[in-house]
């Protein structure tokens, strides 16, 4: 029997400080609540021992948090007992996101043995002031150098995320971080607007009028995004999701599983899966989390599958953040229906305003839809 | 139940300014008066407004009756008559105050005379009731009873030297009240063997017994089983019980009789039959007159009422058909709008009367509504001689049709401290106001009284009239005919469609500044979309304003949340939920609460 694809997310929610700006689960830790969290991985991870005979890994994300500053032998026990359990494919993509403050030649060594090929770098900026701003632990000299170093312990996949509409910058500042970045040439580029979320040190600070006066206006913002993208373009880059940039073949494999509606399974606390039809979350609370390990395989089979309703909704609200977008062939083939029938009055509508371009059977976000693609997507929520 | 003979009947009510302590002193009455304690008034009051609340009637009982023994040996029936303290319900109020032989005025130890006392002071006083005052809040460290003394014996020009001066919050002096209650206020009069003639001051529907009509008796006596007719309304009905009102319950008794005040059921279907103000007389007996001052109330002031979803649109209309039933001033038809759907044109004694319906519809019917700009009624006078009342102004007909247009205008007395002369003139001026003159009440006080169109005062002039007084002015108005205006219809166009639902009659002369004002609300109301959207106002065909909604220009979740899919939903379904609370008009989205900025335009 041929092998469904898997994807494999971990969470490592530790961090050495937590950013001003997130509002991931993640948070400081002694080495015993490490400890411990990785034993309950390890015991979640056995719990789904029996997807082994349907499934093969094509990914594994080690994310955060921050999972560079694990101990890579805990990183390695973890990859053993997937491969335990599991059949990887040879050339699997397994990442792990990595912050500059963090990189040394012994953590690039020991990732590389482990069989980590591709690492996903969270620099931001490469102005200091602005790292200041936004809490990070690192300065740009300090990325620098892990860069070089990772090129030179040979990785050959690596990511950088970086951020605009940042506090203090200005749309010039951010074109000299896109320049900086292309000449130095990593394989895929991030570019994530910051968003101001709840709860975080930066909502008290910018979620007021007042403060969010403090921000890039949003002419500038998109500025920001129209000139990085044509920027990017110009140095090979192919935006292959709305935030996204990769060189040719580089493309984030475990994320675009998220976009196409493929198989993952999340490990660790608030990790997200979606698996034979069901969306499910781990619990948020570390020790909820730990007492729940035991259940949580269960959901596969018992929870309620999702209906046909949210998957039309969630393969045309995902699929169309990519730069591919979605065909009709692909919809017909998934649900057994027309996309004309779901979706033609939707569609056509935002065709004429030219917020979606429909070509050859295939319906992509125009750079007009991208821009206001929460108002567009919601549209497709039947 | 003991028989009481008329000079051991007090009928009263109380008059304060908000806050002064009027329900409190109202309860300490009836505590203190009836045989029950406080405990067991509550438990009784409570569960009988349970069996209100479940028979969906009226829970604010109206009238309470309790007995009193006095110092002197003897017992009182107390009959305390609520009243309502709005202008909208003017006329509710005098017929409460006529079924009232005195009445109690509150006022502040702290506070003094309050603007909005006097009105109804005044109109007591016009109807010759007897009025004493009583100093409440006393314990209150501000307070200042002689001078607040003083000040009623200058501007109302009744005695208060002997008060009484209490804490109705705290049951100080109550006693004293009770006493002055039975010496001041003259027992009722009037000829238990004549016909019957009882005043109708109230009357609320219950789904079990019909309309409740409260009464007092002025002539004659009413039981069970006579046949009884209302005099204006014509309409006849056999009595099926008489009674008095207890702490929040009914107490049937065998007969009332001149003098008393009490209610009584003759299966009567709606309060359209009972109106407020009529006279209640035996069909077999007549009197040969009917008590004055009935009017047939009209509703002054008509909006659309539409639900917010369209499927709702039965629910509303049983709803309205319940408030009808208790409420013979609420009017309604149904009406259709291109924006709105189908809803209904609804009429109402005024702008409080309009909210406190539409509250009543959304909190006891569970209904969610849109409500167009309210609109007074409007005399065209068509060049074929033809005359339309228009409530409506969408239904305006074309201008060259018209002759000439109307609207109604009002009688306005507003009492003001000196200094704000000035600023209240200008407001009137504003508000197309024609000065009939000016008397001074005392020293520092004045009565301004001017002609204004309803229109002018019907959306936010109490509160203008507030703010510019710093909340010195008491306003108080009738109505006063028709006027001859030059009016225009205004008509707002989203992205270039007309919504009828927004548009309104509107003053030629300050067309452009409405015009204006409207454009700029409902600009800051209509949310950025995909596209730009221009905003007009026009007359005829001509525009003269405009706005434009600039197009959304960034909207988008750059971030990732790994593969969290379901908070991603979460935020579009957020972003879903915010368009169905909107209503589209052609291709744009109109927030229900736009549809209501015009009654705000005047607010800073």
């Amino acid at each position: 029997m041929k092998k469904k694809d898997l994807g494999l997310y971990i969470h490592i929610p530790f961090c050495v400080r937590k950013c001003a700006y997130c509002d991931f689960v993640s948070f400081r830790a002694s080495e015993t609540v490490q400890n411990a969290y990785f034993r309950s991985l390890l015991q979640e991870l056995g719990e789904y021992q029996i997807l082994g005979n349907t499934y093969l890994i094509r990914t594994i994300y080690f994310g955060g948090g921050t999972p560079s500053i694990a101990d890579p032998i805990q990183l390695m026990r973890i990859l053993l007992l997937i491969r335990d359990h599991f059949l990887v494919a040879e050339d699997a993509e397994i990442t792990i996101e990595v912050n500059p403050g963090t990189i040394t030649r012994e953590n690039l060594k020991a990732w590389k043995q482990i069989g980590i090929n591709r690492l996903s770098i969270g620099l931001q900026s490469d102005y200091d002031e602005l790292l200041k701003t936004l809490g990070r632990i690192h300065t740009y000299d300090d990325f620098l150098a892990g860069y070089k170093a990772a090129r030179a312990a040979g990785f050959d996949n690596i990511s950088v995320d970086l951020m605009y509409s940042l506090p203090g910058q200005t749309p010039e500042m951010w074109m000299n971080t896109i320049r900086n970045m292309t000449a130095l040439g990593p394989d895929h580029i991030s570019a994530y607007a910051l968003s101001i979320e709840q709860g975080t040190p930066f909502a008290k600070k910018y979620g007021t009028p007042e403060g969010a006066a403090l921000l890039p206006s949003e002419e500038e913002d998109r500025k920001m995004y129209h000139d990085a993208c044509e920027y990017l373009k110009a140095a090979g880059y192919e935006r292959y999701e709305i935030s996204n940039f990769a060189k040719p073949g580089r493309y984030s494999r475990h994320n675009m599983i998220y976009w196409s509606m493929g198989d993952y399974l999340g490990l660790g606390v608030n990790a997200s899966s979606y698996m034979n039809g069901r969306r499910f979350a781990n619990p948020a609370d570390l020790n909820e989390y730990r007492k729940a390990v035991p259940k949580l395989a269960a959901r596969i089979k018992e929870n309620e599958p999702q209906t046909k309703k949210a998957a039309m909704e969630e393969f045309m609200f995902l699929g169309l953040r990519r730069g591919c977008g979605v065909t009709v062939k692909e919809f017909s083939d998934a649900f057994g229906e027309e996309m004309e029938k779901k979706y033609g009055d939707v569609i056509r509508r935002l065709v004429r305003q030219k917020m979606l371009s429909f070509e050859d059977g295939r319906l992509t976000l125009t750079d007009a839809g991208i821009d206001v693609s929460n108002a567009v997507l919601a549209e497709f929520l039947l | 139940m003991a028989e009481y003979k008329q000079e051991n009947i007090r009928n009263f009510c109380i008059i304060a300014h908000i806050d002064h302590g009027k329900s409190t002193l109202a309860d300490r009455i009836i505590e203190m008066t009836g045989l029950l304690t406080q405990r067991e008034m509550q438990e009784q009051v409570l569960d009988n407004m349970d069996l209100e609340r479940e028979r969906g009637i009226t829970i604010k009982s109206q009238a309470v009756r309790t007995i009193y023994k006095a110092k002197d040996g003897q017992e009182y029936v107390f009959n305390l008559i609520d009243t309502p303290g709005h202008v909208d319900f003017n006329y509710e109020v005098s017929r409460s105050l006529a079924a009232c032989d005195g009445a109690v005025l509150v006022v502040d130890a702290a506070q003094g005379i309050e603007a909005q006392t006097l009105a109804n002071v005044y109109l007591a006083l016009d109807h010759d009731l007897e009025v004493f005052p009583v100093i409440n809040k006393i314990d209150l460290p501000s307070a200042d009873p002689k001078r607040v003394i003083d000040e009623i014996e200058d501007v109302i020009g009744i005695e208060a030297e002997d008060a009484p001066q209490i804490s109705a919050k705290n049951g100080i002096n109550i006693e004293a009240v009770l006493e002055a209650i039975v010496e001041k206020i003259p027992a009722p009069e009037g000829d238990p063997d004549a016909p019957l003639k009882a005043l109708i001051f109230d009357s609320i529907y219950d789904s079990y017994r019909g309309v409740i009509v409260f009464m007092r008796i002025m002539d004659g006596k009413v039981r069970r089983g006579m046949n009884i007719k209302m005099m204006a309304t014509g309409a006849a009905f056999d009595v099926v019980e008489v009674g008095t009102f207890g702490a929040g319950r009914f107490n049937p008794c065998e007969e009332l009789s001149a003098g008393m005040v009490g209610y009584l059921t003759a299966s009567i279907k709606t309060v359209q039959d009972t109106r407020v103000g009529d006279t209640v007389t035996e069909t077999a007996r007549p009197c040969a007159e009917a008590l004055p001052g009935y009017k047939k109330v009209l509703p002054m002031v008509y909006c659309g009422l539409y639900p917010a979803d369209g499927a709702k649109y039965p629910d509303l209309r049983d709803a309205l058909e319940k408030l009808q039933l208790n409420d013979a001033s609420l009017s309604y038809e149904p009406e259709t709008s291109v924006a709105l759907g189908f809803g209904f044109r609804c009429g109402f004694l005024g702008l409080l009367h309009l909210e406190i319906i539409q509250e009543r519809l959304e909190r006891e019917y569970n209904l969610d509504l849109i409500t167009t700009a309210p609109s007074v009624v409007y005399k065209i006078h068509k060049t074929d001689g033809q005359v339309i009342e228009l409530t409506n102004p969408t239904n305006m007909p074309d201008p060259t049709s018209i002759e000439y247009m109307e609207e109604p205008v009002v009688d306005a007395q507003i009492m003001v401290t000196t200094e704000f002369i000035g600023p209240i003139m200008d407001l009137c001026q504003e508000r197309r106001g024609i000065y009939q003159g000016m008397e001074y009440m005392e020293d520092t006080r004045a009565l301004l009284k001017y002609k204004l169109p309803l229109n002018e005062i019907i959306y936010d002039f109490f509160d203008a009239l507030k703010s510019r007084s710093r909340g010195y002015a008491s306003f108080d108005y009738e109505m006063a005919g028709y006027m001859r205006s030059p009016l225009v219809k205004l008509d707002i166009l989203v992205n270039r469609e007309e919504v009828d639902a927004l548009s309104f009659i509107v003053f030629e002369g300050t067309a452009y500044e409405r015009a204006r004002k409207m454009c700029e609300k409902l600009k800051e109301e209509i949310p950025r979309q995909l596209f730009e959207i221009p905003i007009q106002a026009a007359v005829g065909n001509r525009i003269i304003a405009r706005e434009t909604v600039k197009a959304m220009r960034k909207d988008v979740l750059a971030k990732c949340y790994g593969g969290d899919i379901t908070r991603k939903r979460k935020l579009l379904e957020k972003q879903k939920e915010g368009k169905k609370r909107m209503r589209q008009v052609g291709t744009v989205e109109i927030p229900q609460k736009a549809f209501m900025s015009v009654l705000k335009l005047d607010s800073e």
